[in-house]
């Protein structure tokens, strides 16, 4: 599992990367109300925001983590957004990507690096 | 957050685990632990308890203060009976609101409760247009609003009298050992009491509430989202110094006595404009607005008449999720010809225009005592 600044998951297999937020971004947006997803098959580079988050405080962006094409989404979390508070690493991911530069998983952080990140 | 005042409450909100902010010059808690959701829903389900003392509390002294009062709210004060509260509106020259308040008769005096960004303001005002009057601003007492379905009930075991208010209902009443002055009033649209208690009984009489498992402690975050489903204008987003109680549809408290006809028509600032309304209609009005999609349509979100081309037509003054109805909601300004219910009118949220229909208000029926 690998972590970026921006507070989103990233779980490789086989070479579709799984990405979510992690339990401490929903703690820290609250109560989760909408999620925009991107479509399934859009191309997409590394920092474009590509995922609408709002909470009941307010709206924020989310940026895709690395450059590839978007596989698959989560729609379960479009439909009740408040999963994302229940279960933001496990059920409650938000799209799955298929890295055209598997080589930019490099530039996160690990676990470890990621607990120090957040204190 | 050194410049913000604290209220009476500040150290039980930090023993409650609550997250502290700045809101109009003073230090408050916008959520505890359970969050804004959580914290809504109980408020309806059974009871939540607010710190509401940096609203101003406000006392007008003399035999002519409610004809006094006149001169500067739309409102009927004087037919207001003792031990009865109303709410008022002051206006401004131009028709204008300077401020929502409560006022609630006394007997030999009237209570006034204001918005804590606008108490200086009002204050100067009526000291420069009643002067004969006495104007004393409470700042030695703390108010606690205790809302929700099970507030009766959490009162009552601490005063049994408290069952015996309806709606808008004023009286003295002892509280956990403290003197305190409650309204059944509130500004969630549930059932429920406003109690303003002495700054050193504060903490005590909130402790008492919250003994009860049923009263849990609620901020500012839910104060807001249950005020919008209750349909409750916010001064400062829904109505200002630009908007007229007309546009705003607060009519309803424009009592027949103020108005064209009434034996005291007019005589409060904008009244020309006010009452010209009140005949012929507003040009633009205040109406409730559901979004087709879960999209929140928020706060300054330009609305328009068409899903392309055109200008904007009116602009949302509040919008958030409601928790109790399970849906985005939002409150704005339209023209009088697009603010029939059912229009069909677009939102412009992230640049893309989503579809937004004018609804009626409340958008969760209030359950008032009355």
């Amino acid at each position: 599992m690998k972590y970026t600044e921006e507070h989103e998951w990233l779980a490789d297999a086989d070479g579709v990367v799984t990405v979510g937020i992690t339990a401490h971004a929903a703690e820290q947006l609250g109560d989760i109300v909408f999620v925009e997803l991107p479509e399934v098959g859009s191309a997409v580079a590394k920092d474009d925001e590509i995922v609408v988050i709002e909470s009941v405080k307010a709206a924020s962006d989310i940026m895709a983590p690395l450059d590839g094409e978007i596989v698959a989404v989560n729609e379960a979390i479009v439909e009740e957004p408040g999963k994302v508070n229940e279960d933001p690493e496990g059920e409650a991911w938000f799209f799955k990507i298929k890295p055209s530069d598997p080589g930019q998983m490099a530039d996160y952080m690990d676990e470890a690096a990621y607990k120090d990140f957040i204190g | 957050m050194s410049d913000l005042k604290r209220t009476a409450l500040y150290d039980l909100h930090l023993e409650l685990g609550a997250k502290m902010v700045p809101f109009a010059g003073w230090e408050m808690p916008v959520q505890y632990g359970p969050g804004v959701m959580k914290e809504h829903l109980h408020t309806r389900a059974a009871a939540g308890l607010f710190d509401v003392s940096h609203m101003g509390q406000v006392i007008l002294r003399g035999p002519g203060a409610a004809e006094a009062l006149e001169r500067l709210v739309p409102v009927d004060v004087m037919g207001l009976a003792e031990g009865r509260q109303r709410y008022a509106l002051f206006t401004n020259e131009d028709g204008g609101i300077i401020d929502d308040l409560m006022v609630a008769n006394k007997g030999d005096h009237l209570l006034l409760v204001v918005n804590a960004a606008r108490a200086e303001v009002d204050l100067a005002h009526m000291r420069e247009h009643l002067p004969e009057i006495e104007i004393d601003h409470i700042t030695g007492r703390a108010l606690i609003a205790l809302q929700g379905s099970m507030a009766e009930d959490a009162l009552a075991a601490l005063n049994p009298a408290a069952r015996e208010m309806r709606f808008m209902d004023v009286t003295e009443m002892d509280l956990a050992g403290a003197t305190c002055w409650v309204s059944r009033s509130g500004y969630t649209g549930e059932d429920g009491y406003e109690i303003s208690v002495p700054n050193t009984m504060g903490p005590r009489l909130a402790k008492a509430l919250l003994e009860n498992a049923d009263v849990q402690p609620v901020g500012l975050g839910a104060r807001d989202s249950l005020r919008l489903e209750a349909g409750l204008c916010l001064y400062g987003s829904d109505i200002d110094e630009t908007t007229s109680p007309v546009e705003a549809g607060l009519t309803w408290a424009i009592q027949k006595v103020r108005r064209g006809g009434g034996a005291r028509e007019g005589g409060f600032p904008g009244a020309e404009r006010i009452l010209r309304e009140l005949t012929d209609g507003p040009a633009r009005k205040r109406v409730g607005l559901l979004p087709e999609g879960r999209a929140p349509m928020r706060a300054h979100t330009a609305l328009f008449a068409a899903e392309d081309g055109g200008e904007a037509v009116g602009e949302i003054t509040s919008g958030a999720f409601g928790p109790s109805i399970g849906w985005p909601m939002s409150m704005g300004y339209v023209p009088a010809d697009l603010a029939a219910e059912g229009t069909a009118l677009w939102g412009e949220v992230r640049g893309k225009r989503l579809p937004v229909s004018v609804a009626p208000l409340p958008f969760q029926a209030q359950t008032y005592k009355r």
